[in-house]
């Protein structure tokens, strides 16, 4: 049940996205959602959902993969584009008391269900191919120029670090601790709601309580090891920009501007 | 009578990925009622996936687990009805203390089981004599117990499902030389009394010569021995390729059998050797007399 939550999972492999500079990959990545959010019309939908097919294909990661990560918002999905569907203005196609279906409404369902789902691929196909640390080191390094605002990056992707690296830990100890109140009878699969959430309390308890002593544990074995905050900290790992990384840019700069295009000339149908 | 078996068990975590991983290999064997069975094994040897199949925590990828000759999962509604029955302590099981004080948390079982007040209230009072908690540590928060203490409780809280087929994993980790003989001890005292099964995950091979009839050996997902402690002790020199280790005691006689002496293999206690050494000096003491 926990295990299958995939946010923040790395997926061990050698594909062209494995093998990208985090820091392209965050900064493409980041480009293709703000370009999802601004198509127009089918065509330039059309467009960045063909990339996304193709970067979920070059990933090298199973799509059952990405199909289990959309189950985690599958509710915000039908919620969403079942309201967006009596939303638009228009003529009503049909209607029942005071909720009209119009051409409109259905363009907007279809948008935004299909706009959530490339959102969900986009980003997990970047966790899927980075490993957690890399992601925020290259974090680190892009926002490094908020140094000059006084805001200490180091210290926001340090915590981002932790906070990644404690997901997989805390989700086995979730699992453990399930398993051990199973063993005592818990019966966490059945009952309605309310019942549900009051069964949750014998895993809450102990996953805060271990949560605190590592927490604890962790901050005295980084002051052990004399950790002081990022100032004059060296790297082991150097992130180099590759040929790939270039290729890659390029073919992202070609598809932005065949979606601008498609959304200049060809009728929009949405607004 | 057997109570536990199993038939061509095998486990597979995560299949299909590249983390895959086969944990349980085609495991065929069986428990006898009463018995006290010893499992050892390597770290990822299969031994904690094991006997989470004996009590319906995970399911088999193929084969089958039989409790008193039925599939634990011929119902799978109802497999929490084999979870009574089959108790398990986890590793480190003080963790997994919740309630506001130590007597709901022992009660937590018996309450899933459905029990009226009076047996619940006897049940928990039961359990905690076994662990040897005394009833003023029942009042209070299960957190504000020592270590030892938390994992007594802890305990009392599976023991007081009363179930037929006691499963331990690695209960003595992590408790001081004291705390572990003590808990051993109690262990030991619940098996005299109650006569029921008892299987004990364990890496400490002193902790397993003291306590065990059998041993189950796991091997790389599979049973590399089964059969009585004194035997499978006897081959030292297999689990030490194993990566295990046998009792220091019998690693001693051990090597004063390869040193020429005459002495039976699998000798797992202190006293034991003791004795067989002491026959030994009068033996050959009355040997040089003459």
């Amino acid at each position: 049940m926990v295990r299958d939550i995939t946010l923040g999972q790395f997926f061990p492999g050698n594909s062209i996205l494995h093998r990208m500079d985090p820091r392209m990959k965050i900064i493409l990545m980041l480009t293709l959602i703000i370009f999802i959010f601004i198509t127009f019309n089918f065509f330039a939908l059309g467009l960045v959902v063909a990339t996304v097919v193709v970067i979920v294909g070059c990933s090298g990661v199973p799509v059952k993969l990405f199909l289990k990560s959309l189950k985690a918002v599958i509710f915000i999905l039908l919620f969403t584009s079942v309201l967006n569907l009596f939303y638009g203005s228009g003529t009503a196609l049909w209607h029942w008391g005071f909720l009209s279906i119009t051409l409109a409404g259905i363009y907007f369902a279809i948008f935004i269900s299909i706009r959530i789902i490339e959102l969900i691929f986009i980003s997990s196909s970047l966790t899927f191919t980075t490993q957690p640390t890399d992601l925020t080191d290259a974090i680190e390094r892009l926002l490094k120029p908020l140094n000059h605002l006084h805001i200490s990056v180091h210290e926001i992707a340090m915590m981002m670090t932790i906070a990644l690296r404690f997901i997989p830990t805390l989700l086995e100890e979730t699992d453990k601790i399930m398993s051990a109140q199973k063993a005592r009878g818990a019966d966490m699969e059945s009952g309605n709601i309310v019942q549900r959430i009051k069964a949750m309390i014998p895993v809450l308890v102990p996953l805060f309580v271990s949560a605190f002593r590592r927490a604890y544990e962790l901050a005295m074995a980084m002051e052990c090891r004399c950790y002081r905050g990022g100032e004059g900290r060296t790297r082991m790992k150097q992130l180099h920009y590759s040929k790939v990384d270039f290729y890659c840019l390029g073919a992202v700069l070609i598809i932005v501007s065949g979606v601008i295009l498609c959304n200049i000339f060809l009728p929009a149908v949405m607004r | 009578m057997n109570v536990l078996e199993t038939e061509n068990l095998r486990f597979v975590y995560g299949e299909n990925t590249p983390f895959e991983k086969v944990a349980v290999d085609n495991l065929n064997i069986s428990i006898e009622k009463g018995e006290f069975v010893g499992i050892i094994g390597h770290t990822g040897s299969g031994k904690s996936t094991l006997v989470q199949l004996f009590n319906g925590l995970l399911k088999p990828s193929t084969g089958r687990v039989l409790l008193n000759d039925v599939d634990i999962w011929e119902k799978p509604k109802e497999i929490r009805k084999i979870r009574f029955q089959v108790g398990m302590v986890f590793q480190y099981p003080e963790y997994q203390l919740f309630e506001e004080t130590v007597y709901k948390d022992i009660s937590f079982g018996p309450k899933n089981m459905g029990l009226s007040d009076e047996e619940i209230d006897k049940r928990v009072r039961d359990a905690a004599k076994f662990v040897d908690l005394k009833d003023s540590l029942l009042e209070k928060s299960p957190f504000e117990l020592s270590g030892g203490e938390k994992r007594r409780a802890a305990i009392a809280g599976v023991l007081a499902m009363d179930p037929e087929v006691l499963i331990l994993d690695e209960p003595t980790a992590g408790l001081d030389p004291m705390g572990r003989d003590v808990l051993l001890s109690h262990i030991h005292a619940y098996h005299k009394t109650r006569q029921n099964t008892i299987l004990l995950v364990s890496h400490s091979m002193e902790d397993i010569a003291r306590t065990a009839d059998r041993i189950l050996v796991m091997n790389e997902s599979k049973a590399a021995m089964f059969s009585n402690t004194a035997e499978v002790f006897s081959h030292g020199k297999e689990l030490i390729e194993m990566g295990l280790q046998v009792p220091q005691i019998t690693r001693i006689m051990m090597s004063l059998r390869e040193h020429g002496y005459d002495i039976k293999p699998g000798i797992l206690t202190v006293e034991e050797a003791l004795q067989v050494l002491l026959q030994k000096i009068e033996k050959e003491g009355a040997a040089h007399g003459s």
